[in-house]
């Protein structure tokens, strides 16, 4: 049998480095959606908080040790690291682990450089910490969760992290270039 | 032109998909009648208040019924189509 050679969707891309800013790939973690089965909204929650979590409204997430729960559409949210066997029969669980690109860019320049590929207002009276949205990068989906001060985690489709990383660096340098010339 | 998601709030055009009048989402009963007819091929042209269904692709994923002006093209009302029958949004602009 062919050996097959296990690589992570940014393998070869990452980091890169531009006026302070850092774009790098986050460290592999399961990833599973949740999507409550009918009226069992309210059970899935207690569930979730058994893990030290919670549901999570439209926008928002929960952090807890080595977990977390975020928002990421209508009746759905990303379960990061945990096993989600405590949900089973609650809600329908899909393994998503492999189906995504996670990056984490973080550096001053870091909103200024994602104004350029979202159309949503990042700045951190309106897009606070731990605040999510699914919106796009230019034109790939894009789930983003504010994750520090200036820390953005996003998450695009894996088939397209060369691209994202592309669009990034470039909207990263461009940023650099424009902090260089005052 | 912004459209308020009820889940994402003012969201960029380019982040929705355009359906088409909503009365589409208005399906007769099981079985072929002149109703289905009607739903599949007629449609009314009004100039004043319309609804339409919208799908936020490049966001939650909702599709949202939102109600407009074609002469104005004010938009007076967003709700999510899951929750017809409903009150509008909060927040939908007025």
């Amino acid at each position: 049998m062919a050996s097959l050679i296990e690589i992570s969707p940014c393998d070869g891309l990452l980091p890169k480095i531009a006026g302070g800013m850092v774009l790098s790939e986050l460290p592999f973690a399961r990833v599973t959606s949740v999507a409550p089965f009918k009226g069992k909204t309210r059970a899935l929650g207690a569930a979730l908080k058994g893990m030290g979590l919670g549901w999570p409204g439209p926008g928002q997430s929960r952090q807890g040790k080595d977990a977390a729960i975020l928002w990421s559409g209508m009746d759905q949210a990303f379960l990061i690291g945990p096993d989600p066997a405590p949900l089973q029969g609650l809600a329908a669980l899909t393994d998503q682990s492999d189906g995504w690109a996670r990056m984490r860019l973080k550096g001053p320049g870091a909103e200024a450089a994602l104004a350029r590929l979202v159309p949503l207002d990042l700045r951190a009276d309106v897009f606070a910490e731990g605040q999510v949205a699914r919106s796009g990068l230019n034109h790939m989906m894009l789930h983003i969760c504010r994750s520090g001060p200036d820390a953005f985690d996003l998450m695009v489709f894996r088939s397209m992290a060369g691209s994202a990383v592309h669009e990034l660096h470039q909207a990263m340098e461009a940023v650099a270039a424009r902090t260089m010339i005052g | 032109m912004r459209l308020n998601c009820p889940l994402c709030g003012d969201r960029d055009l380019r982040e929705f998909t355009y359906y088409g009048a909503s009365v589409y989402a208005d399906r007769p009963g099981e079985g072929w009648s002149d109703a289905w007819d009607d739903l599949l091929h007629l449609r009314d042209n009004p100039a004043g208040e319309t609804t339409d269904l919208w799908y936020h692709e490049l966001g939650c994923s909702a599709w949202i019924e939102v109600s407009r002006n074609t002469v104005t093209h004010a938009i007076s009302a967003t709700r999510l189509l899951a929750g017809r029958g409903k009150a509008p949004a909060k927040g939908a602009k007025a």
